[in-house]
């Protein structure tokens, strides 16, 4: 037993880092031989760490079509991610994945219209879907994006969603700050808010990623406007430690976040306590 | 085939099979019965009905090295485990601490299976011993565990009237056997018949212990919001000190953490037990879904009562074994829940 595979990391070497937001940079990690470390699905997370700081679940936010790295975009928040948010390009760290159940980007999402809504970090995990669409273009029909956050500055990918999504055919770009703010021209009001007003036809997924409060009120938005709950997918997040759900943390009534999850079908957290 | 050997030579018996590898029985040791590795002269105490902590430790050990890492400017080296375990012997198990292990083997043997778990599992040999004088806090029989005659394990044993019987019931348990063969004396009619009475004499005093009824028929996934919702829980948890003792003595908690310790030369990165009792056990940068200590006791009755079943095809996530009941320093446990709100028919208990 020289090894337990499952919770021994891969080392794995950023190669690029991008100041996203004021506090949410994405770091480029790439095998040491170069490439990938592994392959992944939209939505699936992998277990990031730097050996005696730390060890965290995070969405991988690159699509699996990009070839040639994998992409993390992370919020300073606490211990680790402070940490991170100090190394430089060249930094070694530690990753083993990929985790959890994707989103069903080749049965439920295909042929149909999609709506992906998303505040601040929250466009991290939706950016993987939404990219891997842009590559299989033709599997998929019209695309809506409500993006919001607290300022033009928080938003996540920036230049991203002007350069690239909004040039993308069959794209609406829907993007929002919370409060007025000096040179924005945009929209200004909250991401639920702003969702009901766009009053989108029922015909669609719902994707929907951010605070627990801005899904808990999207959520109920759409069920205004007719969607019913098994149009709607989102990505929870809980503290884990194993990623294999063994070490019980991220338990939720039958479920395990890490295995089960992060994705679920806005249906199945009715069946579970609401405890998360 | 069942074996015999007077509970007076049983010390020559322990050395001979921990010549070749350990050997892992109820030993007192400053007035504490655990499982710990015999050596001669140990105190074995086969009468001492359980041992403070459970025999988990010995496949899922409360603290076990993962992989070490050494650190240097922006390079990161990772350094594997050399511990390559070893063949041991486990004897004077308990039928509730032997159904744990199957318990256990749902969780760190569903693919993908914790190598280290499954290592060990591999390489124990468990010998269970029948419980001649059940206690009062007992109730494995409500959990359909057979206090007389384990159904887990790779032997079974019992002693009576100066006698410790032995019989393998799997290929590991009799080549087990087989190691002490020249000590043991093959069982005839008589000795059958020695044994059967125990077995009758255990389920006697079994029937007559005060949680054996125990229902646990209502706690299953359909009633899991009704039961989670319970408002209840308030009363149930408003005592609780949250100092995880239930978790730590419990033969079926098996919720963890990973750690690095910082070794002076390097980063060791390590699994210890955790239990859900605890606030950080849930805590995030990003929030806390269970904010007061309500939450953290019911998920941990939640999980073993309905969770885990949920998962397990019926299996509840406890065999009874009564630490838990023993240990609580508010006398606050599994029975006193499942009593509270496991319905009605638990009234007259």
């Amino acid at each position: 037993m020289s090894n337990n595979e499952a919770l021994i990391p891969k080392l794995g070497v950023v190669t690029d880092i991008r100041m996203d937001t004021p506090d949410v940079k994405t770091f480029r990690v790439n095998a040491p031989e170069g490439g990938k470390l592994f392959e992944h699905m939209p939505g699936q997370c992998a277990m990031v760490s730097i050996p005696g700081v730390g060890e965290a679940m995070f969405s991988i936010t690159s699509s699996p079509t990009n070839k040639e790295y994998m992409e993390f975009s992370i919020k300073k928040c606490g211990c680790l991610t402070e940490w991170l948010h100090q190394i430089e390009v060249g930094q070694q760290i530690c990753v083993r994945g990929p985790y959890g159940r994707p989103f069903p980007v080749e049965t439920e999402f295909r042929g149909k219209d999609l709506l992906f809504v998303a505040g601040g970090i929250g466009l991290a995990p939706l950016r993987s879907v939404i990219n891997y669409v842009r590559y299989y273009r033709e599997n998929y029909g019209k695309v809506d994006i409500v993006y919001g956050s607290r300022s033009a500055a928080d938003l996540v990918d920036y230049r991203e969603i002007i350069d690239e999504w909004c040039a993308e055919k069959d794209f609406g770009v829907h993007l929002t700050i919370d409060r007025e703010q000096e040179g924005w021209d945009g929209h200004v009001g909250f991401v639920p808010n702003y969702v009901k007003e766009l009053n989108f036809p029922t015909n669609k997924v719902a994707i929907i990623c951010g605070p627990p409060i801005m899904i808990k009120f999207t959520l109920a938005g759409l069920q205004e406007l007719g969607f019913d709950k098994t149009q709607v997918y989102t990505t929870m997040e809980l503290k884990m430690k194993c990623g294999i759900g063994k070490c019980g943390r991220c338990n939720i009534g039958s479920k395990y976040v890490c295995k089960d999850g992060p994705v679920f079908r806005c249906d199945e957290l009715d069946e579970l306590p609401n405890e998360y | 085939m069942m074996y015999k050997i007077r509970t007076e030579r049983l010390p020559e018996l322990f050395a001979l099979a921990a010549a070749d590898k350990a050997l892992y029985l109820p030993v007192e040791q400053g007035g504490q019965v655990e499982f710990r590795p015999w050596s001669e002269g140990a105190a074995v105490r086969f009468d001492a009905l359980n041992t403070v902590r459970s025999a988990k430790d010995l496949f899922f050990p409360q603290t076990e090295n993962l992989v070490a890492f050494r650190t240097e400017g922006k390079k990161i080296s990772i350094i594997e485990n050399a511990d390559t375990g070893a063949p041991f012997g486990l004897m004077g198990v308990r039928s509730c601490d032997a159904k744990s292990f199957e318990i256990l083997d749902r969780v760190f043997l569903a693919e993908p299976a914790d190598t280290y778990y499954k290592a060990r599992r591999e390489n124990g040999t468990v010998v269970t011993l029948a419980c001649h004088e059940p206690e009062e806090t007992c109730f494995c029989a409500a959990l359909g565990i057979d206090a007389a005659e384990s159904a887990d394990g790779d032997a079974a044993s019992w002693i009576r009237d100066g006698w410790f019987y032995l019989k393998p019931v799997t290929a590991k348990g009799e080549a087990s056997v087989e190691t002490v063969r020249p000590l043991l004396t093959e069982c005839d009619g008589a000795d059958d018949a020695a044994v059967e009475a125990e077995k009758k004499d255990i389920g006697a005093v079994i029937g007559q212990l005060p949680f054996s009824k125990l229902d646990l028929s209502r706690f299953r996934g359909e009633n899991m919001l009704e039961i989670f919702n319970d408002p209840r829980w308030k009363e149930l948890s408003a005592a609780c000190l949250g100092c995880g003792t239930c978790t730590y003595v419990c033969p079926t908690c098996q919720c963890y953490d990973i750690k690095d310790f910082k070794t002076g030369d390097g980063i060791q990165r390590f699994r210890t037990w955790d239990s859900c009792m605890y606030s950080d056990f849930t805590k995030m940068s990003a929030g806390q879904p269970r904010l007061t200590q309500v939450e953290r006791f019911r998920q941990r009755f939640m999980h073993k009562l309905v969770y885990y079943p949920m998962n397990n095809d019926g299996l509840y996530s406890c065999v009874g074994c009564g630490r838990c009941l023993r240990k609580c320093p508010i006398s606050m446990n599994i029975v006193k829940v499942a009593k509270t709100l496991g319905g009605e028919q638990n009234d007259e208990q």
